[in-house]
C-alpha cells in the first residue's frame, strides 16, 4: 500500500470552536477545539467514553451543543438540522451499522443520493425529460463510482441483513459516498473487521482521500493504531471530553502524556498488525 | 447461419482468421460483450479490430519483435483477449499465467519464458510483477489496464493499455498498412502460445502451440458439434486453461460466435444465467458445484418442492439412462418426462443457465459418473473431452446420442488413437504440439514420430469409445493384485454435497483408507440445524456427528464395490487441499506425491490401530503470517 500522502492545504473546512456538550452533569465534551484541513485524514483517538462519537454526532447534527461554534467551509452550522448539513456535504456512516436491513444494497446506496435528486413524485412517475435524465446520472454515478470503487457487485441485489458484517460495513461506506461529499465522517469503520477485511476498509479510506475523482476529507474515530498512524494526517487525542493534543502521528505516539491516557493501555487496544 | 466456410491452410494464422472475420462482420455484429457496471456492454468486431491494432501498433512502438514472449494475467475481459490478439498479430507468442499464482510461479514463468512484455490487469497484478522484476531481467515493460489504485506508480516501464493504444494510433499515422503488413508476415507453423502446464508432480513445463495446432483444433471440433455465429459463449474460465482459449480463440474465432465476459468472478454464475449460453466447457469442479449447490437447495426447501423434485429426477433417470443404452424411450415416459421437465427441469436448467445449452463440456480431470448422469437426467447434453495442452487440448469427445458415462469419447477428425501395450494412451493429430520450451529432455519422451505419450492409462472398449482408467503413475494395485484407480474413488465420494475434496491411498497396501475435506459450507449448515456448535473448519471436521455422516457417505460409495475396493478406514483432514499450498493444481488436481509427502503422519495412522493422529504443523498464510496448529484427528473405520 502507498504511504499516506500529506494532501492538505491551508484551507480549513471545518473548525470546532469551544464545544461543550452535556449530559446530565456529565460533561461529554467540556470545550473541544478543533481544526479540520481540506483534504485531510483527521483521526479522533481515545478511550472508551472519551467523547469521540459525540463529537460525531455534533459535528453531523444530531446533537446540538449547548456551547460554542461549528463552522463548515466558512459558515456557521451549529444550528442547522442535520439534513441540512447533509446537502451541504458532509455526510457519515455510523459505528453501529445503521442500514436498512430489509432493503437491496442497491437501494440502500440510492437513498444516500436522494437528497441530490430535484424531481417530483409527478415527473417521477412518468420518467421524462429531466428527471430521465437525473435518474440515468445518479445511475452512472453510483454504479462507476461507487459500486466499482468498493467492489461489490457481486451483491448489489442482496438484502442488507443476509450480508456478513464485513460487507454491511462497505455498503454503509457506500451510502455514505452516495451523498458525494466533501467532509466524511468515519465512526469505527474497521471495528468488528477481521484483517483482510481492514485492510480493504484501509484501502478505501485512502482511495476516498486521494483519488482525484474523491479528494474527501475524512474525520475518522477509529481504535486500530496501527491504521490509524499509518493513514492519518494528524491525530487528535480526546480524553473525558478535554483535547489532550492534536499533532502527526508520530508527535501523538511520543507525547508522554497520550501514552500515559490511551496508549498506555496497550493490551486493551492492541494494533492488530 | 451456417458454420463458417473458412478453410484451415497451413498459411493461415490466428491474426489473420481475426482481420477476415473482423472485415465480414465489421460494425454489423457483436463480437463481444462485457457486463461493466451492472450493464452488458456489446463491442462490434470493428472494435474489436481497433482495439486490437492499436494495441498491437503500440506494444510494436515499444519494441516488440516477431517471437518475443508477452505475458499475460488477470481475469477474463476484452482487454485480456485484445492483448493475446495484438501481441499474435505482432507476431509475438501469448504467456497466460492463472489469476491466482503465487509470487515464485510467476516469477518462474516470466523468467522461463524469457518474457518481454507484462500485461496485468490491476494494481495487483502490477505488484506482482514488480516484486519479481529485479529477478527477471528479460522484462522490459510492465502494462496494466485498471487505473485504481496505481495513482503513486512513478515506475517508467509501467504503462497503461490507453497510453500504449494511443501510441498505436501515432504509429498508424506514421505508417499507415503496418497492422495488415505485420500480419501477413505470419505463417501457421509459427509458434502462438507458451502454455505452462500444471504439472501434478515436477516444475510446469512450456508447450509451445503453433498457429496451425491451435485452428485445426479448433475446425476439428466444430466439425463434430457445430455451433453458429448467432450463438453466445461465456468466457469466464482462466485464460491461462487450454480449454478456454479452446473455445474463445480456436473455435470463436472460426465460428464468430459472441464472446461474453462477466463482470467479476463473484458475479459468473448470475452473468451466465442472463446470457443462457449455447455451449459450454468447463472442468469438472463446476459442474461438481453445480450438482452440489442443487443438492443443497433440495435439502433446504418445502416439502411439496422436494417432493416434485423427486419425481422429477427419478423420470429424469430412467429416461436418461434408457438414453445411455441405446434404447427407445415408451411413451408413457416421454409424457412423463415432458411433465418432469415442464415442472422441475426447465426451471432448474434456467437457475444454472443451461436453459439454451446446445452443448455441455466438461475436461480437464475426471468426472464421476454419478454427476454425469445428474446433468443427463435434467436433459443437459453434458459431454466429455479428452485432450491435453500438448494436444491443443481436445482429441477426444462423446458425439451426440452416443454418450457413455464411463468414457470420454470417440477421436475428433483428423485423430488418431492408439493404446501401447502397457495401456499408455498415444495420439496423433494435426494438433500436436511442437515441443516444450527450452526442455529438450521432456519433448523427448513425450513426442516420439508424432505420437503424443499422454502418460495416461486406459484402453479403447467394445463400442471404439476410449476409457480413460488414471495417469499412469497413479494406478494403484490392490491387496489381490489387481489394479485399481483412486481417481475413480474420488470422484464416486465427491458427489456427496458434504465432500469437497477427497483423497484415496492404497498402493501395495493391506486396504483402502481415505483422507476427506468436507465442505465447510454444506456441512456448516447441515451442523446449524442439528445445534451442532463449532468455531472453525478444524472444529467441525472433527465432531463425532460429523464423522458418522462422512462414514455414512463412504459406506454409500462402497456398496457396489467389491471388497479389496473398498475403503476401510478414513480421517477428515483440519483444512480443505488448496492449489496455494502445493496440494492442488491450479487446475485442482490432487498432487498426491506432494501430498502423500506432507501428511506422512497421517497416512501411517490410517495404516496402524490407532484412533487418534496428531497434527503438529506450522502453516504460512499468504501475508507470510504463520500459525502453528496442534490437534488431534480421529480416525475412524468403517463398517464394511
Amino acid at each position: 500500500m502507498a504511504d499516506a500522502k500529506d494532501l492538505r492545504g491551508d484551507e480549513t473546512i471545518l473548525k470546532i470552536e469551544n464545544v461543550h456538550m452535556y449530559f446530565g452533569r456529565v460533561a461529554a465534551l467540556a470545550g473541544v477545539n478543533l481544526e479540520v484541513k481540506k483534504g485531510e485524514i483527521h483521526s479522533i483517538i481515545g478511550p472508551n467514553g472519551a467523547g469521540k462519537t459525540v463529537m460525531m454526532n455534533c459535528i453531523n447534527g444530531l446533537y446540538k451543543p449547548q456551547k460554542g461554534r461549528i463552522t463548515y467551509k466558512g459558515q456557521d452550522i451549529t444550528a442547522r438540522r442535520p439534513h441540512e448539513r447533509a446537502s451541504l456535504g458532509i455526510s457519515r456512516t455510523f459505528q453501529k451499522i445503521e442500514l436498512f436491513g430489509g432493503m437491496t444494497v442497491l437501494d440502500n446506496i440510492r437513498l444516500g443520493r436522494h437528497i441530490h435528486l430535484k424531481s417530483g413524485i409527478v415527473s417521477g412517475s412518468i420518467y421524462v425529460g429531466k428527471t430521465k435524465q437525473e435518474e440515468l446520472e445518479a445511475r452512472k454515478f453510483i454504479e462507476e463510482e461507487i459500486i466499482d470503487l468498493l467492489e461489490i457487485e457481486s451483491i448489489r441485489d442482496h438484502t442488507v441483513h443476509m450480508l456478513p458484517y464485513g460487507l454491511q460495513k462497505r455498503v454503509e461506506l457506500g451510502r455514505a459516498l452516495a451523498l458525494n461529499p466533501d467532509l466524511l465522517l468515519l465512526d469505527e469503520p474497521l471495528a468488528g473487521l477481521n484483517l483482510e477485511e481492514v485492510e480493504d476498509m484501509a484501502r478505501f479510506i485512502l482511495d476516498i482521500n486521494e483519488e482525484e475523482r474523491w479528494k474527501v476529507t475524512c474525520i475518522l474515530v477509529e481504535h486500530d493504531m496501527g491504521v490509524v498512524m499509518d493513514i492519518s494526517n494528524r491525530v487528535f487525542v480526546l480524553n473525558f471530553g478535554n483535547k489532550i493534543m492534536d499533532g502527526t502521528p508520530k508527535e501523538v505516539q511520543t507525547n508522554p502524556e497520550v501514552i500515559k491516557a490511551y496508549l498506555g493501555e496497550e493490551e486493551l487496544y492492541a494494533t492488530r498488525r | 447461419m451456417t458454420v463458417s466456410p473458412i478453410e484451415v491452410t497451413k498459411d493461415l494464422t490466428i491474426p489473420k482468421l481475426f482481420l477476415s472475420q473482423c472485415k465480414r462482420y465489421g460494425t454489423n455484429k457483436v463480437a463481444m460483450r462485457e457486463k461493466e457496471f451492472g450493464i452488458w456492454r456489446p463491442y462490434t468486431w470493428q472494435d474489436y479490430y481497433d482495439n486490437v491494432k492499436y494495441l498491437c501498433l503500440g506494444m510494436v512502438g515499444l519494441g516488440l519483435k516477431k517471437g518475443d514472449k508477452v505475458a499475460m494475467i488477470g481475469d477474463n475481459r476484452p482487454e485480456g483477449l485484445w492483448t493475446e490478439m495484438a501481441a499474435l498479430c505482432a507476431g509475438g507468442i501469448g504467456v497466460w499465467l492463472f489469476q491466482d499464482c503465487m509470487m515464485d510461479e510467476v516469477k518462474y514463468i516470466i523468467d522461463h519464458s524469457d518474457a518481454k512484455f507484462f500485461v496485468g490487469e490491476t494494481q495487483e497484478e502490477v505488484d506482482k510483477a514488480l516484486a519479481i522484476k529485479g529477478n527477471c531481467p528479460k522484462l522490459e515493460k510492465i502494462i496494466w489496464d485498471d487505473p485504481k489504485g496505481m495513482r503513486n506508480y512513478p515506475q517508467d516501464f509501467l504503462i497503461s493499455v490507453k497510453k500504449v493504444q494511443e501510441m498505436g494510433r501515432w504509429m498508424d499515422k506514421q505508417e499507415p498498412g503496418l497492422f495488415e503488413k505485420l500480419i501477413n508476415q505470419g505463417h501457421g507453423d509459427d509458434i502462438c502460445l507458451l502454455f505452462y502446464t500444471s504439472g501434478t508432480t515436477a516444475l510446469p513445463k512450456g508447450a509451445l502451440l503453433s498457429h496451425w495446432n491451435m485452428l485445426t483444433m479448433g475446425k476439428n471440433l466444430m466439425a463434430v458439434d457445430p455451433c453458429y455465429d448467432t450463438d453466445d459463449f461465456v468466457s469466464y474460465l482462466p485464460f491461462a486453461w487450454i480449454g478456454e482459449q479452446m473455445m474463445s480463440i480456436s473455435c470463436g474465432l472460426q465460428v464468430g460466435y459472441t464472446l461474453n465476459f462477466p463482470e467479476e468472478p463473484t458475479t459468473a454464475k448470475e452473468d451466465i444465467r442472463q446470457i443462457g449460453p449455447h455451449v459450454m466447457f468447463a472442468p469438472p469442479r463446476l459442474y461438481e458445484g453445480m450438482t452440489r449447490q442443487v443438492q443443497v437447495k433440495y435439502i433446504d426447501s418445502s416439502w411439496i418442492k422436494r417432493k416434485i423434485y423427486e419425481f422429477s429426477t427419478k423420470v429424469g433417470y430412467k429416461v436418461a439412462d434408457l438414453k445411455f443404452k441405446k434404447k427407445p424411450v415408451p411413451v408413457t415416459w416421454q409424457i412423463l418426462n415432458a411433465l418432469a421437465s415442464l415442472a422441475m427441469q426447465k426451471k432448474l436448467k434456467d437457475h444454472l443457465g443451461m436453459s439454451r445449452l446446445r452443448h455441455a463440456y466438461t475436461g480437464g480431470a475426471a468426472m464421476g459418473p454419478d454427476h454425469f448422469r445428474f446433468f443427463h437426467a435434467l436433459g443437459v447434453n453434458l459431454k466429455q473431452i479428452y485432450g491435453q495442452t500438448e494436444i491443443a487440448g481436445i482429441s477426444i469427445v462423446h458425439r451426440d446420442g452416443d454418450v457413455k458415462f464411463d468414457t470420454v469419447g470417440t477421436p475428433i477428425p483428423e485423430t488418431e488413437i492408439r493404446i501401447t501395450e502397457e495401456g499408455e494412451i498415444l495420439s496423433k493429430s494435426p494438433s500436436v504440439f511442437q515441443g516444450y520450451y527450452k526442455n529438450e529432455e521432456a519433448t523427448k519422451k513425450t513426442l516420439v514420430d508424432g505420437w503424443l505419450y499422454s502418460g495416461d492409462r486406459g484402453f479403447i472398449d467394445e463400442d471404439g469409445h476410449l476409457v480413460v482408467f488414471d495417469r499412469s503413475k497413479d494406478v494403484m494395485t490392490l491387496k489381490d493384485g489387481r489394479p485399481f484407480s483412486p481417481q475413480y474413488l474420488e470422484t464416486r465420494l465427491k458427489f456427496s454435497p458434504f465432500i469437497q475434496e477427497a483423497w484415496v491411498i492404497g498402493d501395495k497396501r493391506p486396504y483402502i483408507a481415505a483422507v476427506m475435506c468436507i465442505d465447510y459450507a454444506v456441512v456448516g449448515k447441515w451442523a446449524d440445524e442439528r445445534k451442532i456448535n463449532y468455531t472453525s473448519y478444524q472444529e467441525l471436521c472433527q465432531k463425532p456427528e460429523v464423522y458418522d455422516l462422512v462414514q455414512k457417505q463412504i459406506e454409500e460409495s462402497n456398496e457396489d464395490l467389491p471388497e479389496p475396493a473398498r475403503i476401510h478406514r478414513f480421517v477428515n483432514l483440519y483444512k480443505v487441499f488448496d492449489a496455494d499450498d502445493e496440494e492442488l493444481t491450479r487446475t485442482s488436481k490432487l498432487r498426491r506425491a506432494f501430498v502423500e509427502n506432507r501428511y506422512k503422519d497421517i497416512v501411517s495412522g490410517l495404516y496402524s490401530e490407532a484412533d487418534v493422529v496428531h497434527m503438529d504443523t506450522t502453516i504460512t498464510y499468504e501475508d507470510g503470517r504463520e500459525q502453528r496448529i496442534r490437534l488431534d484427528l480421529r480416525i475412524r473405520k468403517v463398517h464394511l
